[in-house]
């Protein structure tokens, strides 16, 4: 690959493993937290998994951007505006409803991702999609009984449902954008055109939502910016805490 | 006994940390063995899920295990593709596991639609068991109920 290339690869890779890293460290924050214990495993476990597809990215970022950073280098040594996640991964856990519609969107979003990345040009990324395809569908199948449960249950679970999906459906449209960093691994098959994953998630979540007999809201607000490092207020805080111990005992291990 | 085949077999014999009844050539962990002129001695593992904590251990486990038969010069690497699965699981891992108390995988290729074959209770061979909850103790376990003898028992996923 050309410098230039690598470049782009890079930025995207570090978005995807920005993404998974986040949304990790959100799911974990429900540990000794969730409603039943079998959740509170289920969330916990799907952090792992994040975590996993996130340290093999930020493997192959460091690869690619060629700085050999180590993974804790871009967990612990970033400031909030070096992080290119999207918004939707970073919204505050609120309520069971909003952290697992929150689930629905993204691990949507993520499997049909993966499963356009297993055909990428890039041996690495191609490797660790394979398996990351296998640990989403568990992750949407999870979101998705939950969806149906909530959805069509008591009029409490459907209501918190409902002001569930108001908060967090505005921000799926970042998910789709594109920009020169999309266009560029796109033309050299490394990952798909954002907008290309669209009919499948339309698809896919408008019958899951259909089913829990919630509808979909309208909205013309389209919050934007975290692949360009400009994030929500909750964000920081967030990593203010997760930074805390590593930046006051730099090198700590344990 | 040439130095790989020394070497698989006891690489392949060490315990899996979070299964310690199965060892990790039983899971399919252990994935390549070489042995160059010069006596350096290359072992790739690879993980059964991405973020499985065990793997540092497995990792450290294995180069431990070789240096103890006297090879000092050892690289253990972890490769992803192609991606581990169930299916690598080999026929005696699948015994012990059930003996262990945890429904072995499925003889059936992962999926994204529901598997059609029956999850058999370890405990009765019972097959009318039925899903409590997706995850459990370890990244790659769910947890199933008996409808035959009450039992719950852990289930080894398809992956």
């Amino acid at each position: 690959m050309t410098l230039v290339v690598a470049g782009a690869a890079a930025v995207y890779t570090l978005r995807i493993a920005d993404d998974c890293l986040v949304l990790s460290h959100r799911l974990a924050q429900w540990s000794s937290w969730a409603p039943t214990l079998e959740d509170d495993v289920a969330l916990t476990n799907i952090a792992l998994d994040l975590l996993g597809q996130a340290r093999a990215m930020y493997a192959r970022t460091a690869e690619l951007d060629g700085t050999g950073r180590s993974e804790d280098d871009y967990v612990f040594m970033r400031d909030e505006r070096e992080y290119v996640n999207c918004l939707l991964v970073e919204h505050e856990n609120g309520d069971f409803a909003t952290t697992i519609l929150r689930q629905l969107l993204c691990s949507t979003h993520q499997l049909a991702q993966w499963q356009a990345l297993t055909a990428s040009t890039d041996d690495q990324i191609a490797a660790v999609a394979s398996k990351a395809v296998k640990e989403t569908a568990y992750h949407r199948d999870h979101a998705t009984d939950w969806t149906l449960r909530l959805g069509d249950g008591t009029d409490e679970s459907h209501r918190r449902m409902e002001s569930a999906l108001a908060a967090l459906w505005p921000f799926t449209a970042e998910l789709f954008e594109s920009d020169s960093i999309t266009h560029d691994v796109a033309v050299l098959g490394v990952g798909p055109d954002p907008e290309a994953l669209r009919s499948e998630w339309d698809s896919y979540v408008g019958r899951v939502l259909g089913n829990a007999t919630l509808a979909v809201p309208e909205s013309t607000w389209r919050p934007t910016g975290g692949r360009r490092g400009l994030h929500t207020e909750p964000f920081g805080y967030m990593l203010a805490e997760m930074q805390h111990l590593h930046r006051s005992f730099p090198g700590v291990t344990w | 006994m040439t130095a790989i085949d020394e070497i698989r077999r006891a690489a392949g014999a060490i315990p899996d940390p979070e299964m310690p009844a199965l060892t990790i050539a039983d899971l399919g962990i252990l994935r390549d063995v070489r042995v160059d002129a010069s006596g350096h001695v290359d072992v790739d593992i690879t993980p059964t899920y991405s973020g499985c904590p065990a793997l540092d251990t497995i990792r450290e486990d294995v180069e431990r295990c070789v240096r103890d038969h006297g090879y000092e010069d050892v690289t253990v690497s972890i490769v992803l593709s192609p991606a581990w699965t169930t299916e690598w699981m080999s026929e005696s891992g699948r015994v012990k596991l059930r003996e262990y108390g945890i429904a072995p995988p499925r003889d059936q290729p992962f999926d994204l639609k529901p598997l059609a074959i029956a999850v058999e209770c370890p405990l009765c061979n019972s097959p009318r068991t039925r899903e409590l909850a997706h995850f459990g103790s370890t990244q790659c376990q769910a947890v199933r109920r008996c409808d035959a003898c009450g039992e719950t028992f852990p289930h080894f996923k398809e992956h």
